[in-house]
């Protein structure tokens, strides 16, 4: 287990919350799109803080990869199965059919975990290249341990750490971010349970390694187009210590057999 | 790209790191140039001039131009040539149907077998293992697997014989203990005597002259998937002392 400490958070937006509320682009919207092609800048205080996270690969005997990843208190379990045989109703000639299974703490999957279960496997779908594997089955299994806000993301990452112990072949990586804007107009990335509730916003980017583009998006609340691109951006830089964390915690893996 | 290649042999990589061919500039008309050519082995990825890799692992090379990620996975995706131990599952007319642990099953002819003629066919039976290698292994076709190698012998190929056991280690492991100078096998050679066959697949079949022997090496090998060379030799110090 490999944790990483990061200090404590605060995150200022630049416009006034009263200014926020209107939903128009303004010329410095445009800007930020236009600038560095994809990656957004972040205006205002530069530091973009995260809880403390950590993570385990290949800690179940039976799956063909898993991992666990802990966001501060959020803590979800991951495992793959796949490439395996697959039933003759789901086939799919030409690639590899991905299934996403999100299980919650008690009861069963309901709405709220379909939901989910859709911007898990849109996301996967997008980085792996299941063209490798045609008629073939991969089952991704989520298995929440501990809920305290910034679930969506957690599943996220969890599910890239096990997709990458599966070796399964990924034309890039991805992270989820989770941002919250509380009544002060403030973004806080990676909310606790607590701070989601008082937020007037929440939303949750999943973001590639290579280009720093952000794959899905699913947002809550009401926001104007400045403080989404503000988001984007904010979490665009949070993103980089994911991967670092990533790569950190990948090569501690390896480090057996280097 | 050669050589930027070179520079990162040892190094953890993960999917999405790329390596871009940077041509020259300049091209020398009296010198003889010679093109870069490399050839990439599993996860590395050709994406028009890039190099693109798609799995975690540790980069590695071989003499002359062969890269390719080492990488420690569970599931076993079927290569041509390979040699793997495989459970026949059915049979049924002309062909046996083998499980190998990939996504599907592969098909074994009784006339892969060495000897075998339409009048004499070979005893197998569903159950039964067998060590055979890949005619055909690619992603849009069935697997095939053969009991003969191309002149027709057995070359170690077959049915197993009684006793014995099976068991799985990591893809890792399976590679470390078929490397021509592998550590891991002449370690266990000076341990125990015993028979020993490493299916590409993770599934080793091992026998030796007592079930409390084999058992011994069942359980080394699986522990030397997370051991540490040092940690290794340890512990096998410790076996040969008698401590188990």
């Amino acid at each position: 287990m490999q944790l990483s400490t990061i200090p404590p958070r605060s995150y200022v937006i630049s416009k006034s919350p009263s200014a926020a509320k209107q939903m128009t682009s303004s010329t410095l919207d445009r800007l930020l799109f236009l600038h560095g092609g994809g990656v957004m800048e972040v205006c205002g205080s530069s530091s973009v803080t995260l809880r403390e996270f950590g993570c385990e690969q290949s800690l179940l005997s039976r799956p063909d990869g898993s991992a666990s990843f802990i966001q501060g208190d959020t803590s979800v379990l991951a495992g793959v199965y796949g490439p395996a045989e697959v039933k003759v109703s789901k086939e799919i000639y030409d690639r590899a059919t991905l299934e996403v299974l999100i299980q919650p703490k008690v009861g069963l999957p309901s709405v709220r975990e379909r939901s989910q279960e859709q911007c898990v496997r849109e996301t996967c779908e997008a980085s792996l290249l299941l063209s490798l594997h045609p008629r073939s089955s991969l089952t991704l299994i989520l298995q929440v341990l501990h809920d305290d806000g910034s679930l969506l993301s957690c599943f996220l990452n969890a599910a890239c750490m096990a997709l990458m112990d599966a070796g399964l072949p990924m034309s890039c990586l991805f992270c989820g971010v989770t941002c919250a804007i509380d009544t002060d107009g403030q973004i806080i990335t990676d909310p606790t349970a607590a701070q989601e509730k008082e937020s007037r916003a929440l939303m949750t980017f999943a973001i590639d390694s290579t280009e720093r583009r952000v794959l899905m998006s699913s947002t809550k609340g009401s926001f104007s187009v400045h403080e989404l691109q503000q988001c984007i951006a904010v979490s665009q830089k949070a993103s980089e210590k994911i991967f670092q964390f990533y790569r950190d915690s990948v090569r501690r893996r390896y480090s057996k057999t280097l | 790209m050669f050589s930027t290649l070179m520079v990162r042999v040892g190094e953890v990589l993960l999917p999405g790191d790329e390596f871009s061919c940077e041509t020259d500039d300049t091209i020398s008309l009296t010198d003889h140039v010679k093109p870069e050519k490399v050839v990439c082995g599993p996860g590395l990825r050709r994406s028009g001039d890039r190099l693109v890799v798609c799995k975690s692992g540790v980069l590695r090379h071989k003499q002359p131009n062969v890269f390719w990620i080492d990488s420690q996975q569970r599931r076993y995706v079927p290569a041509k040539g390979e040699t793997v131990i495989g459970i026949v599952t059915t049979k049924s007319g002309d062909i046996f149907k083998v499980d190998f642990g990939g996504s599907e099953q592969a098909s074994l002819s009784y006339l892969a077998f060495e000897g075998a003629t339409k009048r004499n066919r070979p005893n197998v039976q569903v159950g039964d293992l067998v060590f055979a290698q890949f005619i055909i292994a690619n992603k849009d076709m069935e697997p095939e697997l053969v009991c003969i190698d191309s002149s027709g012998r057995a070359n170690g190929m077959g049915v197993f014989g009684g006793g014995g056991l099976l068991f799985r280690v990591s893809l890792g492991l399976v590679r470390r203990l078929l490397s021509p100078h592998s550590e891991i096998r002449s370690d266990l050679d000076q341990l125990f005597t015993c028979e020993l066959v490493v299916g590409m697949n993770g599934r080793l079949w091992v026998r030796s002259s007592s079930v409390q022997q084999t058992l011994i090496i069942a359980n080394l090998l699986q522990s030397c998937d997370t051991m540490t060379a040092p940690q290794r030799r340890e512990l096998f110090r410790r076996v040969k002392q008698g401590a188990l």
